[in-house]
């Protein structure tokens, strides 16, 4: 692209900005996500007991194979009336509690030591105070159901463990998910009306006539981009600010895999990518459309796509490396998703720098294609014809004459 | 695809950022543009001479505002040729070209003096000297004190009035200016020369004047007698209107008929020969429907 094209985008995407920025009802904007922070807090209270429900912790044994296999079948015989509610038992080798705690391969929440008459449970305090119950449970049942005496188990505390750590940063990672997933669909949809808007008053034709397509399909894209960021930024000050004042009475995230600043980071430059694929399909949609009707019928099937790209990559979290995963990674529009779980879950850096450059060819090879539909179709508004040929909406994508407008005659 | 050429540009066939060697500011030959088969401009020849108020003419959905884009380049012919300002990509100089449609096309929130710094920045101006600039031409044109007035708050009768004057001012320092109306009476007060189009073609272009000369000029006779021998003498398209009778001019002028009236006493009272209007021209040219559809985004 040219320099009078990069131009022209600055100077559309400073005056958006500034327009949005200092308008009376960028406040009310501001304020709309108070909302969905009450839908988040419930959906991820929903999503956090599901997680309860569906998880299959494991607790090492490290006990003689006799006692290890009484533990495991006692615990299959009671996991049919007590579903969900049952931990599975899975025998360790040697007598070093410690390292199979934080033996990341073969997450465990807990690890049972000693004997069946005198059983030790070692793990984080959470995890003791959650499992000790069900672990004298088991234990009863192994030695002969609950007409034996009931088994006191000893516990010994360590600092975490393996399964405890994958266990929260899937909820980190749900909850990036989520944030991520909202404030995308909250923002990207505000292209969309400002376009509408522009194409009614006939602002784009006097744009048009002046500037590039392109620029002008940049600068908006970039201009929204950026009042989103103010918009996240203001919402994380209040949440820091929330924080700072009652820390004590909120509830805390586990600390992501590649810690709180990386995470932050890089869950930002995702949103950015994010945002940019979304926004480029919606701008095109934008030039598509001449009436709001037109617009929300276009933009549903987009919609409908962006959720069910985030009940994908919801569905792929805690399957770091597997094909399932590696697929959100790779898919365009769910890769600022997939990614943002492997950050709270994995340390490694390295697959976000790859994961951005792929996203950062995504985004431009989509912002190309769109702003060729937005070239081609932002000025076809011609004038009011027959009915027939108004409501011919879809006829049009059948019958349209594809012009490059950057061809002159000599094309 | 129609063959068609251009006239050759000034500096000898190569595009350059003037009119070209005919001193035409803006060319067009053959333009056509269809939308999903609707062809909303179908053939369309235009020659615009430099430093010339030019006006197109036509109803809503005649072609006019596709035309216009075409000779913009914001969209492209999928027929025909065009040069704007000696150069047939017209939006590599869109800088040089100011657009502004009847819809205004502006922020109704922006002041009006930031609305023309921003047109100026989007043509490459720094936007301090563009607002500068801006303040500047708005004193110039009497219009300062509307500086820091929202577009919103500005009066479409205002914009008329010095819209006017300003395309006049433009035109007098060698500006061209191409304007495209769907109202009989601008064009005519401000036009030097018009295109007619209708349907996507233009049945006229050239002098207003040559528009009106397409029809016969009228003649009004008041006779004080009603009825007797000189009937015979009066055109068959006579009409009669109370004591007035309407005709085209004879072939012949006059003078022929005003001799047979006299020899036959029919008692002339009054005559006057009128030339017709633009829009008695536009009815002729463009057809009744056309004129029809053109009063009724009038009264709109």
């Amino acid at each position: 692209m040219k320099l009078r094209t990069f131009h022209a985008a600055w100077v559309i995407a400073r005056r958006d900005f500034v327009a949005v920025i200092f308008s009376k009802t960028f406040l009310f904007f501001l304020l709309g996500p108070l909302f969905p922070g009450v839908v988040m807090a419930l959906a991820g209270g929903i999503g956090a007991q599901v997680a309860d429900a569906v998880d299959n912790p494991v607790i090492g044994v490290a006990m003689s194979a006799e006692d290890s296999a009484r533990f495991e079948r006692a615990s299959a015989a009671l996991s049919q009336p007590l579903p969900g509610r049952i931990p599975l038992f899975r025998r360790v080798a040697g007598d070093d509690p410690a390292a199979a705690l934080s033996d990341p391969d073969k997450p465990l929440v807990a690890v049972l030591r000693g004997s069946l008459a005198e059983p030790e449970l070692i793990g984080p305090p959470d995890q003791l105070e959650r499992w000790r119950g069900p672990v004298a449970l088991i234990a009863a049942e192994a030695r002969g159901g609950l007409r034996a005496p009931p088994v006191p188990i000893a516990t010994r505390a360590v600092r975490t463990s393996s399964g405890s750590q994958v266990q929260a940063r899937v909820l980190t990672a749900q909850a990036g998910q989520f944030v991520l997933f909202l404030l995308t669909m909250l923002l990207a949809g505000m292209v969309l009306s400002n376009l509408v808007e522009e194409k009614g008053n006939k602002i784009i034709e006097v744009l048009a006539a002046a500037i590039p397509l392109d620029a002008l399909f940049l600068g908006k894209l970039f201009a929204m981009l950026a009042v989103s960021l103010v918009g996240i930024a203001v919402w994380a000050g209040a949440v820091g600010a929330v924080v700072a004042v009652g820390a004590g009475a909120l509830p805390s995230l586990p600390a992501p895999a590649v810690g709180w600043a990386a995470f932050l980071a890089l869950a930002l430059v995702y949103f950015a990518m994010a945002y940019l694929l979304l926004g480029s399909l919606f701008l095109s949609i934008g030039s598509l459309a001449t009436t709001v009707r037109e617009v929300q019928t276009l933009s549903m099937p987009v919609t409908m796509l962006q959720v069910l790209v985030f009940f994908f990559a919801s569905a792929t979290v805690a399957q770091t490396g597997r094909p399932l995963e590696l697929a959100a990674a790779a898919f365009p529009l769910s890769s600022p998703f997939a990614m943002v779980a492997r950050a709270a879950q994995g340390p490694e850096l390295w697959p976000h720098l790859v994961a951005l450059a792929w996203q950062a060819l995504w985004v431009g090879l989509i912002i190309r294609v769109g702003a060729g539909v937005f070239r081609r179709s932002v000025m076809k508004s011609g004038p009011a014809r027959g009915k027939k040929e108004r409501r011919s909406l879809f006829g049009r994508f059948r019958r349209r004459t594809l012009v490059d407008t950057r061809v002159g005659l000599a094309g | 695809m129609m063959k068609h050429e251009l006239g050759p540009t000034a500096a000898g066939g190569n595009p350059v950022t003037g009119p070209n060697a005919a001193g035409l500011a803006i060319e067009a030959r053959g333009l056509v543009k269809r939308f999903d088969g609707f062809t909303a401009v179908d053939g369309v020849d235009l020659e615009v001479p430099a430093g010339a108020i030019f006006g197109v003419l036509g109803p809503n959905g005649a072609g006019k505002t596709t035309t216009l884009r075409m000779l913009l380049g914001i969209i492209d012919p999928d027929e025909g040729l065009r040069r704007t300002l000696g150069h047939e990509r017209p939006h590599e100089i869109a800088h040089r070209i100011g657009y502004l449609p009847e819809e205004r096309g502006l922020y109704p929130a922006m002041k009006a003096f930031e609305a023309i710094a921003f047109l100026g920045a989007l043509r490459g101006l720094p936007l301090g000297e563009a607002r500068s600039r801006a303040r500047a031409l708005l004193d110039e044109h009497g219009l300062g004190y509307a500086a820091e007035r929202q577009i919103r708050q500005l009066s479409k009768g205002l914009n008329q009035g010095k819209l006017e004057e300003t395309i006049r001012r433009l035109a007098a320092a060698g500006t061209t200016v191409l304007f495209s109306t769907h109202v009989i009476a601008h064009a005519e007060r401000l036009c030097e020369r018009i295109a007619i189009i209708a349907r996507g073609k233009v049945p006229f272009t050239g002098p207003v004047s040559e528009a009106r000369d397409r029809l016969p000029q009228q003649v009004r006779l008041e006779l004080a007698r009603a009825d007797g021998r000189w009937r015979a003498a009066l055109p068959p398209d006579a009409g009669r209107e109370g004591a007035f009778w309407h005709f085209s001019l004879p072939p012949g002028g006059v003078e022929p008929l005003l001799r047979a009236l006299i020899e036959r006493e029919a008692g002339i009272l009054s005559l006057s020969i009128e030339r017709p209007g633009l829009h008695d021209a536009f009815v002729a040219i463009a057809g009744e429907a056309a004129a029809k559809a053109l009063a009724e985004e009038k009264e709109r």
